[in-house]
């Protein structure tokens, strides 16, 4: 990592303690001069996890690239919502081309800039689950075995939000959506599938992977730093609570994102040349029910009759997680 | 300097000379020499400086030539056929934006059936995207387009296509002249984006617009669609003032002048029809020919002034509508209406999935014409035997299987006889 982590245990709470951190330890958001890249007067809804992660994700690259940033956005919730003709929320240069080619319309400026001799523009691709899991795919899959110079960022809320909640290849066995109703004796998205983003991206060996969630945005801003260090293809999953799709109190996104982590649910890890070399480490186990219970997409879990047996069912997808990434390992014992 | 080269070697030579920054490429027949080549000479310094990306896709091709536009690099790709059915949604998009893309097209056919051989069918199913579409007759030609078209999406702020027969023109060696780095550079001014991500002055691009403003949005496609109607015969005049020579423009005529039957094509095939206007011309018959350059946008004007005092017009054309008939010939209907004594319009759609187009059969439909027995959509040398055939067996046969390999196995291609 570029700097030392920043462990929030004296607090006592889990709030980032900014005020408590020798200034520069402290996060880009709690820099008066921050670049707001997404600024205040978008239409986001109340809560919503991508336009925060966003904010995060896009002033960190805008400090570690000293402003020269480009972005290119998916078809998706971030770009509706920011961009309401005649008004836009972003204060960098900006593109949105299409849903599935944000990783190629990226390589695009990537290459223009290398042409150009622009080696001090950096470029970032940014999309939500849909667009870079499913629709947008084979792209990001070429971007990052050309090993194009392009930071690439899924905001994953695990579903097509902007179209009404559908499923995607994002979203977690048992939860309902729109194509995955709470019907019949299997209710929700079937077990069996989907896919890991992260470790298809690992796959690649490309040199940078890493996964967070806007619970910790201390970490979120470090592994964007960390990106912004290197070259070539970097990718960058941050699980992203949506209030709307996940039935989910708006005053609960950190507290949802902290549980998706902390259930083992959502491994948060980083990967350099398809290994992985860290792991955020379960500080306070949570069985997966307590992530699971505040979500109405998993409200037919609990009534009209307990499932117990598909909670165990998800529960073992969290041990499996667990021993896989060792989320419960000792550090020491690690190292 | 005069080459004996192949069609694919002269354009990627021409786009090199055009000094494109970002070069996007996925392959598909016949289009695959003018990326291969390019490649080379990227890869050696010959093109620099240029960035090559091999792309997994066509759609990411066009993509990634949207991302480098936008970013103010000078930007090019080629396809053909499925490929340029694949890029589709990013090839609206280009235009939407209005990046000065160029792309070749080698046009080819589009299945299903699978076919690899030559017709308009890819090109035309693009007539309406907003991308400006040129047509050339020949390898000279298509090495001249790409200069200009260059030229002309700069200037317009449109992507344009540059259409060429996919084998024909590709994949045939004959006599170019290719200019040299100094002419070229003296005709192609650098490339001033109208639109760029800049991060001194950040400006959104592609933001979502509502009923409000779309309308006038998209109206300013059309409208750059009609200056480029004045840009595109004026850069051609430019063109022929520095190289010498008639490339481009809108329409050509062949022995119009005093013609009352013309034939209108679009492509190689303007050869084929003007050996058939010779012919005709001397059997007796006033015949002239109409090389339709551009087809978007369509010159209105100039095809009305060209076909207006016609008596009768043939249009071949290598597409059609499914279901409706000639797509040129459609146009050209909307250049004559309310025309007085208009000439009767036959389209004969020809040459699908490279099929010959032989001037034995234009000639029998041009009599078919004179004598006032065209019809107004002709399937130039239709095997209707064989069709009538198959459409006997899918009404007879509750499960007649596929009719591709039923007309293949009837015509002893494939084996077994038909089912």
């Amino acid at each position: 990592m570029s700097r030392p982590r920043v462990k929030f245990e004296q607090v006592g709470t889990f709030a980032v303690g900014n005020r408590l951190l020798d200034p520069d330890q402290r996060t880009v958001q709690a820099d008066r001069a921050r670049s707001n890249t997404l600024t205040s007067g978008h239409r986001a809804c109340q809560g919503c996890g991508e336009a925060l992660g966003a904010r995060y994700v896009l002033d960190a690259a805008m400090r570690a690239s000293r402003g020269r940033l480009i972005a290119a956005n998916a078809t998706g919730c971030l770009e509706v919502f920011s961009t309401p003709y005649p008004e836009s929320s972003w204060q960098l240069p900006w593109v949105h081309s299409l849903f599935g080619n944000a990783p190629a319309v990226a390589t695009g400026i990537a290459a223009a800039l290398r042409a150009k001799g622009r080696d001090d523009w950096r470029v970032i691709g940014q999309g939500g689950d849909g667009g870079t899991v499913d629709i947008g795919f084979g792209a990001l899959s070429g971007m990052f075995e050309r090993n194009d110079d392009v930071l690439f960022v899924c905001y994953d809320n695990e579903g097509y939000m902007n179209t009404g909640v559908q499923r995607s290849g994002a979203t977690p066995p048992a939860a309902r959506t729109a194509t995955t109703q709470a019907v019949g004796d299997h209710p929700g998205n079937p077990f069996g599938q989907g896919k890991s983003a992260p470790l298809i991206a690992m796959a690649h060996e490309i040199p940078y992977v890493a996964t967070a969630t806007v619970a910790d945005l201390h970490d979120l801003e470090d592994k964007v730093e960390r990106a912004m260090e290197i070259r070539g293809a970097r990718y960058l999953h941050v699980l992203v609570t949506c209030p709307l799709g996940w039935g989910s109190a708006s005053r609960d996104t950190i507290r949802i994102a902290r549980l998706a982590q902390q259930s083992g649910l959502f491994p948060v890890f980083e990967a350099e040349r398809g290994d992985v070399t860290s792991v955020a480490r379960i500080r306070r186990p949570v069985p997966v029910e307590e992530y699971l219970r505040p979500q109405r997409r998993f409200a037919h879990l609990f009534a009209p009759t307990l499932r117990s047996d598909v909670i165990a069912d998800i529960q073992a997808r969290a041990d499996r997680n667990i021993a896989r990434f060792g989320l419960l390992d000792d550090p020491e014992e690690r190292a | 300097m005069l080459r004996q080269i192949e069609g694919s070697r002269a354009v990627a030579e021409a786009v090199a000379l055009c000094r494109p920054e970002v070069i996007a490429a996925y392959p598909i027949s016949p289009q695959t020499h003018i990326v291969e080549a390019l490649s080379a000479l990227v890869k050696d310094g010959t093109l620099a400086p240029c960035e090559y990306i091999n792309v997994e896709s066509e759609f990411s091709a066009m993509s990634v030539c949207i991302g480098a536009s936008a970013a103010g690099a000078r930007t090019y790709t080629a396809t053909a056929s499925q490929g340029l059915l694949f890029m589709v949604e990013a090839v609206y998009n280009a235009s939407g934006l209005g990046l000065p893309i160029v792309m070749t097209v080698a046009n080819r056919a589009i299945g299903s059936p699978i076919n690899i051989w030559n017709d308009h069918s890819d090109a035309m199913s693009q007539r309406d995207s907003g991308w400006i579409q040129l047509y050339a007759e020949s390898n000279q030609e298509a090495l001249d387009l790409h200069l200009q078209a260059f030229r002309l999406a700069e200037e317009v702020s449109l992507p344009v296509m540059v259409c060429m027969d996919g084998f024909v023109l590709t994949h045939a060696v004959e006599r170019v002249d290719v200019p040299s780095q100094d002419e070229v550079d003296g005709f192609l001014p650098a490339f001033a984006p109208r639109q760029v991500l800049d991060p001194d002055d950040p400006m959104t691009i592609g933001a979502m617009v509502g009923p409000e403003a779309f309308t006038e949005v998209r109206y300013l496609m059309h409208a750059k669609q009609m200056l480029a109607l004045d840009a595109i015969p004026r850069i051609a005049d430019a063109f022929a003032q520095a190289f010498g020579r008639d490339s481009g423009g809108l329409v050509r005529g062949y022995r119009l002048a005093d013609a009352d039957t013309v034939i209108v094509g679009l492509g190689s095939v303007l050869g084929t029809i003007e050996d058939v206007v010779d012919d005709l011309r001397e059997q007796g018959h006033r015949a002239g020919a109409l090389a339709v350059r551009c087809f978007r946008p369509w010159p209105l004007d100039e095809v009305r002034a060209a076909l207006g005092t016609a008596r009768r017009v043939v249009v071949v054309e290598k597409a059609f509508a499914v279901g409706a008939g000639g797509i040129v010939g459609q146009n050209v209907r909307l250049a004559l209406d309310g025309v007085a004594a208009a000439p009767r319009v036959h389209d004969v759609i020809a040459g699908l999935g490279g099929r010959p187009i032989t001037s034995a059969s234009l000639h029998r439909i041009v009599a078919d014409a004179l004598e006032g027995r065209a019809g107004r959509t002709t399937f130039l040398d239709l095997d209707t035997g064989v069709v009538e055939r198959e459409l006997r067996r899918s009404r007879e046969d509750p499960r007649p299987g596929p009719h591709a390999e039923n007309i293949l196995r009837e015509a002893g291609i494939a084996g077994g006889g038909p089912r």
